[in-house]
């Protein structure tokens, strides 16, 4: 009886063939410490799009999806040991959310194979993929902004922009500092005059700098704020009356609870994007059905549809894309961290797909190549109404600088190149 | 008059608001190091408590939402009743106090006799703890806070100052509203402190526990108390400084404007801490205005600290503070 037991359990396992493991989408999260606010609807969109995925779809490929959830407090030596704590559980991709966690795990993650997506932040030289083998940054990155914020300040302009006044307003550290090259270029190119403005971390005093701008009077403000000091720069301005319409902050600094504590006084402010925002469109249907409404959001449940919980939605669902790629070119559904680094370079986003999966004109189309990781770079505005308390986009994502952000990139991923021996590929 | 003088003036009143700002906070660590020796790391997450407490009782939010939803399976987040802020301040006042209490009860009163670093690191764990305890008892996002204090450049000054200089003067409402506060809560500080019995015996205690003991006074009694009244102080920074940014987390870091004051203004004086901000605000803001720009501005945090040290070098004990002399 035994034998005959042990017979039919062994003929049922080969049947059955080799067990698939899940798709591991590791979730290097923040939804604790100071910048929580900004760290729980992102890595709520992430986790939300996977679970609306596996309960809709049966995961991806037929594979189930698993998002692997650890705590960084945006501090990155966690963001480290979160990531050495997780690459063995099959992990596809990483978002690391951090600047400074994304630094440290570029060498790392080229050495063990697996890609990591920095969507909007992280090193923006990174768009060469002949010096960055793992490291993406599509749809944008931080100088895609500085030259989607004068392109759209020209489009107001009539394409003049010669004789204005500029003042860029920045958290006095690496990512603040990340646009002013770039804007100190385009400053050559269009003839306005750039005044830099830095603000100490974390940024609750901004009272010198705004006096500053009283004085100086600048046609425009920009914004490269992160946590406190996005709230007190939009109330600031507010409180010198600044018009609020010609402050424009990056993807950073414009999320509800950036300006929402200024109350009515944030009416008009404006911020980049590189994706669309509000919860319009048809894939919030099917998330509400199968995620929201059945119990299995993320979280509270409260955020969906806010500017950053879309921002999570949007690199859970280019990752999903990203792995689907990964199944066609590798011919199998299992994939691994090197299968996921060449769908990853083999994207291509375009109206189209983005309209079939629910989500028309959410992202802008882009390609993504061996040379190229960062895709097309388009940018949109998006504009606060106070009264309503919604974003929206104001402007089409439209093409930034090639000519003066490639020259750039060129030159810092050369000097990285330089400086760690790498040979460039894709030749 | 030359532009760049009007604009040192304006600079100039701008850095005494921010001065009053600063030493709100400050007045927090002066109330429990001059009655306990105990410099209180945990004041600037208590004034972060406070204004959490303060939001959460206002928008009828219900505590520990999160924990309880998550351990019975329940959707419940608010009561679904407002609290007037007058009330709210009331309660969240109710709050503080039994927070000052708990740390006597359960983390001070363990602590008595031990050397003055044990207690610095117990304040350490206590600013860890309710930073903790404040997360899951309230949430971790941002919350706008209005009590009702107007924002806003002053229109009046603005007026009279055009009419003189030509230039109208930017001051904030709110400063002008937190210099108010400020003035009142020490002149109600320093009262209660000299007038009142409570007050009597919290300097006796500070000035020697043992001869404290001896006539009668509860040291429980009065480090409670202080603790209160340094929660009071906090919750009045907060209401301030969470007007000012919203109820966040990075509310806890406002500790780090008090500690020049400090070192400036002495840890036991009260109007040290007063003037100690006011030095430290108007100097940080004139250095920004005047040498910010040729060195690539953003000099106040660390200037801040320079201006402190500066008098430190020449009066240890800070402008107002105690002398230390030991006898052998």
């Amino acid at each position: 009886m035994n034998k005959k037991l042990a017979t039919l359990a062994l003929s049922a396992l080969m049947a059955a063939g080799p067990a698939m493991a899940d798709l591991v989408f590791p979730s290097l999260s923040y939804r604790t410490g100071p910048y929580a606010a900004g760290g729980i609807p992102f890595a709520d969109g992430y986790a939300d799009y996977f679970t609306l995925l596996n309960e809709r779809d049966g995961g991806i490929g037929g594979v189930p999806a698993k998002v692997i959830e650890c705590e960084t407090g945006y501090n990155t030596e966690k963001g480290v040991e979160c990531y050495e704590s997780t690459k063995g559980e099959g992990a596809l991709v990483y978002q690391p959310l951090s600047t400074g966690i994304t630094y440290q795990l570029i060498p790392k993650t080229t050495a063990d194979d697996i890609p990591m997506h920095t969507m909007g932040y992280g090193r923006t030289s990174a768009k060469n993929g002949k010096v960055f083998s793992h490291t993406f940054n599509y749809p944008a990155n931080y100088w895609d902004g500085a030259s989607g914020a004068i392109n759209y300040l020209l489009d107001e302009n009539g394409g003049d922009l010669s004789g204005k006044k500029i003042a860029l307003v920045y958290h006095n550290s690496a990512y603040g500092k990340e646009p002013i090259r770039t804007l100190e270029e385009l400053s050559k190119k269009h003839g306005y005059e750039l005044v830099a403005l830095p603000v100490d971390h974390p940024g609750q005093e901004q009272k010198s700098q705004w006096l500053q701008i009283r004085r100086d009077r600048p046609d425009y403000v920009l914004m490269w704020g992160w946590g406190v000091m996005n709230q007190v720069a939009i109330q600031e301005a507010a409180n010198i009356r600044f018009p609020m319409e010609n402050f424009i902050g990056i993807w950073w600094s414009g999320a509800e609870h950036d300006v929402m504590p200024a109350g009515a006084a944030a009416d008009g402010y404006k911020a980049l994007t590189f994706h669309n925002v509000g919860s319009d469109f048809p894939l919030y249907d099917d998330l509400k059905k199968y995620v929201v409404d059945a119990g299995k959001a993320a979280g509270a449940g409260d955020q969906v549809g806010t500017v950053l919980y879309n921002r999570g939605l949007y690199a859970a669902m280019l990752a999903a894309e990203a792995a689907k790629k990964a199944q066609e070119i590798s011919g199998k559904a299992d994939i691994t961290g090197a299968d996921m680094r060449a769908g990853m370079e083999a994207l291509e986003m375009t109206e189209e797909k983005m309209a079939e999966l629910g989500l028309p004109n959410f992202g802008p189309a882009f390609t993504v190549t061996c040379e190229n990781h960062g895709g097309n770079g388009m940018v949109g505005v998006t504009q606060w109404d106070a009264d309503t308390k919604t974003w929206s986009l104001i402007s089409d994502f439209k093409p930034t600088d090639a000519e003066v952000i490639g020259a750039l990139i060129e030159e810092d991923s050369a000097a990285y190149a330089a400086e760690n021996n790498i040979e460039p590929r894709c030749n | 008059m030359p532009d760049q003088l009007i604009f040192a003036m304006e600079v100039f009143l701008n850095g005494l608001m921010a001065g009053v700002l600063y030493a709100l906070v400050a007045l927090g660590f002066v109330l429990i190091y001059k009655a306990s020796g105990i410099f209180n790391y945990a004041q600037g997450v208590m004034a972060l408590f406070a204004a959490m407490t303060l939001v959460g009782i206002m928008n009828g939010q219900v505590p520990f939402a999160h924990l309880i939803n998550a351990t019975f399976g329940t959707h419940v987040y608010t009561f679904g009743w407002t609290v007037p802020a007058f009330l709210a301040i009331i309660l969240t006042m109710g709050v503080m106090v039994l927070l000052a209490w708990a740390v006597q009860r359960f983390v001070m009163r363990h602590l008595v006799g031990q050397e003055p670093i044990i207690l610095f690191m117990a304040t350490i764990g206590l600013a860890y703890f309710l930073e903790g305890v404040a997360d899951l008892m309230w949430g971790s996002e941002i919350k706008t806070l209005d009590v009702g204090l107007p924002q806003g450049i002053n229109t009046w000054l603005d007026e009279v100052t055009f009419e003189i200089f030509g230039y109208g003067f930017f001051i904030d409402n709110l400063d002008i509203f937190a210099s108010i506060i400020a003035a009142l809560l020490v002149a109600a500080l320093v009262a209660f402190s000299q007038y009142t019995k409570q007050g009597r015996a919290m300097r006796a205690v500070a000035d020697d526990h043992q001869a404290a003991l001896s006539v009668g006074i509860s040291l429980n009694f009065i480090w409670i108390m202080v603790w209160s009244v340094a929660g009071f102080v906090a919750l009045v920074a907060g209401i301030v400084w969470g007007t000012k940014s919203g109820v966040q987390f990075s509310l806890s870091l406002i500790a780090l404007k008090a500690l020049p004051v400090l070192m400036l203004g002495g840890f036991t004086s009260i109007p040290g801490a007063i003037v100690g901000g006011l030095i430290i605000g108007v100097g940080e803001k004139l250095f920004e205005f005047a040498v910010g720009p040729l060195v690539g501005g953003a000099t106040e945090n660390w200037f801040a600290y320079v201006l402190a040290l500066i008098f430190l070098v020449f009066r240890p004990q800070g402008l107002f503070g105690e002398k230390i002399i030991e006898r052998v």
